[in-house]
């Protein structure tokens, strides 16, 4: 039976056909639908664990019990689990480990581009790309065989258009898989000095035997065709090498760590040029020129941005110039939602021109205009330390003019101990926590501060004000950030206050509580001064009315979820309930 | 072009964040499934909601190989709005068709007054190709629910698109929620005989 899925849902179906056992993650784009799907099988036992490192250590936990475990993240996720996954690459498994990446080139919702290929090659463990979702429904299983077979953590990588592109997928059914049970093993599993010094000969064996697996690997293939041309690809880029080069020879490379060197010197003499197609860096086309073989690369394809169709046909041919209308049309980037509770302490942090060290999360849309109201994003966590060392750099003075900001979801996965770091090194902190009771970008995964587990059951709720308290936070508030004055009193509050303050503004995320009823605004009343517009709500625009020489502010109606936020901000109490609220 | 993805038919669908468009890409690769056809769709989540501006890019023929429609060969834009159906225009191919909804939404920029929404947008559009202007948003309304708008504009594509009947409507049961199917077929009948 074929069935249309999305890389993502491939991978899910894979793990379970496979006889996956324990599933984890922590969402992040392109990945979360991953074990989002999973989580659907009852008998893989899922979870959202805090954060990516605590994910791959728990599927490690259940590797070492030896069952089959998969861990799933984004790219940049994988930088917070490279501890334990470069020890994993030593101790090897028990069970089969399948961890998987999914890289974003073109930073469709990320930080970087960082190629994760480089993950295999830097922690000795094979690599295996996919190259659209039935392949990445099979590798997944793949993934588990050459893992228990070698003795290796396996890593799957996927990028956004694997993990958020749909095709044709040939189901199977489930394959049992036994527990092999927990055996004590030291020198595989207590990687200490003495023990990692021999581990790590065995890695090298190991990669030597898995290189030669690489030789025989079906999926590493030759597609015969023009002698003049030969291509070396993997991933997707193996799709658009295909449309832009149909007629060329290729050598599609699916195991791409360790390489099978004999294939490519034997494709290499069979064809007359060679080029690398592949997107991000030049991983294959070194290791090839190393080889002492002569291919084309990334002195034409950019190493910059996704590849397409088209950027690839543009490296090699001459185009006709993009029709793109760039510049004539206004952009329209994501902004924060109709009613959304972050709304109102970005105005405040506007108000007080305060600076904000940020983090990633909805919330960061709060850096645009007009609200303008973040100052820093770097990585999950950031916030909290960043705000810290400018302290430590500039003085206690500048940190009464300093808030760290950062989501529940973010607290829970990497804010704690930065928070614990502060209160230790007698820090002046104002540690912002937006509560929205959800890992919301995403999609609305639960976490700690919600009590839901991944599978819908109920689990034990931590509020993010007990851990503060339990740091040893003394002044901590929780406030409703809806309430304009309420959330800047607190601020100022703990601005003035000597150590370390928590705020935790705590409103459900509007996507996911019912509309309330919404406000219009009074033309009569309304004078054109445009105080609603600084709030950057898309309900809220100007018009220009006949016969009235300002233009007027209106509300959308059909956008308005009635968070009444607008209405704090008017003046002339011009903004007011519809008629609706008659009803 | 090569002539092995000759017959490929590209469809380019585009809007704004939370206005169903992926749902209706669901529905039309679904539907071009059933008809036999090699199927490939791609879109981008995250930041790409939130009210901003999504594509999501839909390929059925004999053999799909990209998951991307190469610009200027896409056989259609559905378009959910006008500032994105111009924003998109640009993957059209010479003879192809927008079919966009009569709708026009401003983004943050517009709305706070630093940019103009296009003037004259809809001869804009109509200088990028054929292009059938739909009041899918009002007719939704009229129906009684605007989520309808996807499925109706998928309903306008549906007389171009050589599907039979049955693909699109086991399409839409297996995809939308059992006691909104009546109405998304209702609404797909509209879109067709408009």
């Amino acid at each position: 039976m074929k069935s249309l899925l999305s890389g993502n849902e491939a991978v899910a179906r894979g793990a379970w056909e496979a006889g996956c056992i324990v599933a984890t993650a922590y969402p992040g784009t392109p990945s979360t639908e991953i074990l989002e799907n999973i989580s659907k099988y009852p008998e893989i036992n899922s979870e959202w664990s805090v954060n990516e490192k605590v994910a791959l250590e728990v599927a490690a936990g259940a590797s070492f019990a030896g069952a089959r475990a998969l861990v799933a993240m984004k790219h940049v996720g994988l930088n917070v689990a490279a501890d334990p996954f470069f020890t994993m690459g030593y101790s090897g498994v028990t069970g089969g480990l399948v961890i998987v990446s999914a890289d974003d080139p073109g930073m469709w919702s990320s930080q970087n581009e960082q190629d994760n290929r480089h993950y295999g090659r830097h922690a000795k463990v094979p690599v295996l790309e996919p190259a659209d979702s039935n392949e990445a429904k099979i590798f997944t299983r793949i993934g588990f065989e050459i893992s228990e077979k070698y003795d290796t953590p396996v890593l799957l990588r996927l990028t956004t258009r694997i993990c958020h592109s749909s095709c044709l997928v040939d189901l199977g059914q489930r394959k049992e898989t036994d527990i092999k049970g927990y055996v004590k093993d030291m020198k595989k599993r207590l990687v200490l000095p003495a023990h990692a010094r021999v581990l790590h000969t065995i890695v090298e064996e190991r990669l030597k035997k898995i290189a030669a697996y690489s030789e025989l690997f079906r999926y590493n293939k030759i597609e015969r065709g023009d002698k003049t041309l030969g291509i070396i690809t993997s991933g997707v880029s193996y799709q658009y090498a295909k449309e832009v080069f149909p007629d060329a020879s290729f050598l599609k490379l699916s195991l791409t760590y360790p390489l099978p060197e004999k294939s490519i010197r034997k494709f290499a003499k069979q064809v007359r040029r060679i080029i690398v197609v592949e997107e991000g860096d030049p991983i294959l086309e070194t290791e090839i020129k190393a080889m002492g073989i002569r291919v084309t690369g990334k002195e034409k394809i950019p190493l910059c941005g996704e590849l397409t169709t088209r950027v690839l046909r543009d490296s090699f041919f001459k185009v006709r110039k993009s029709r793109k209308k760039e510049g004539r049309i206004p952009p329209r980037p994501p902004v924060l939602c109709p009613g959304c509770p972050h709304r109102g302490f970005f105005y405040i942090v506007n108000k007080l021109k305060l600076v904000a060290t940020g983090d990633i999360g909805c919330y960061t849309l709060g850096a645009l205009p007009p609200l303008n109201a973040m100052d820093t994003c770097v990585c999950m966590g950031a916030s909290v330390t960043n705000a810290q060392g400018l302290e430590k750099a500039l003085g206690k003075d500048f940190s009464k003019k300093l808030v760290a900001v950062l989501g529940d979801s973010t607290f829970f996965h990497s804010g704690i101990t930065g928070l614990v770091n502060a209160v230790y090194n007698k820090g002046n902190l104002n540690l912002i926590i937006l509560d929205n009771f959800t890992t919301a970008m995403t999609g609305h995964q639960p976490h700690p501060g919600t009590g839901k587990l991944a599978r819908g059951e109920q689990g034990k709720r931590i509020p993010p004000e007990e851990i503060a308290r339990g740091c040893g936070v003394e002044l901590v508030r929780v406030v409703n950030p809806n309430d304009l004055k309420a959330t800047e009193e607190a601020i100022k509050e703990a601005l003035a206050y000597d150590g370390v303050a928590v705020l935790i503004f705590r409103r459900p995320c509007a996507l996911l509580v019912k509309p309330r009823t919404p406000y219009r605004i009074d033309p009569e009343l309304c004078n054109g001064c445009r105080l609603c517009l600084h709030i950057g709500c898309p309900a809220i625009s100007l018009i220009s009315p006949r016969g009235r020489e300002k233009p007027l502010a209106v509300v959308d109606e059909a956008l308005c979820v009635g968070c009444g936020l607008c209405v704090q901000l008017c003046q002339r109490d011009a903004i007011v309930l519809t008629e609706k609220s008659d009803a | 072009m090569p002539k092995k993805i000759a017959n490929t038919t590209n469809i380019v669908i585009c809007g704004v964040g939370g206005q169903g468009i992926i749902l209706a890409s669901d529905v039309l690769c679904q539907a071009a499934f059933l008809e036999g056809f090699d199927v490939k769709k791609s879109e981008v989540h995250g930041m790409a909601q939130r009210g901003g501006s999504v594509i999501t890019h839909v390929r059925f023929g004999k053999k799909i190989y990209s998951p991307l429609i190469e610009e200027g060969t896409s056989d259609f834009v559905l378009a959910f709005e006008k500032l994105e159906a111009l924003r998109y225009a640009h993957y059209l191919k010479k003879s192809g068709r927008i079919i966009v909804d009569n709708r026009e939404i401003s983004p943050m920029s517009v709305l706070v007054g630093q940019a103009d929404y296009p003037a004259n947008i809809d001869r804009e559009l109509e200088k990028s190709g054929k292009t059938d202007f739909v009041d899918a948003t009002t007719v939704a309304v009229e129906l009684g629910n605007m989520r309808v708008v996807n499925i109706l504009l998928l309903g306008v594509l549906s007389k171009y698109l050589d599907f039979k009947r049955e693909s699109w409507e086991e399409s839409v049961r297996k995809n939308i929620k059992e006691k909104f199917v009546e109405l998304n077929i209702t609404a797909f009948n509209k879109g067709q005989t408009s």
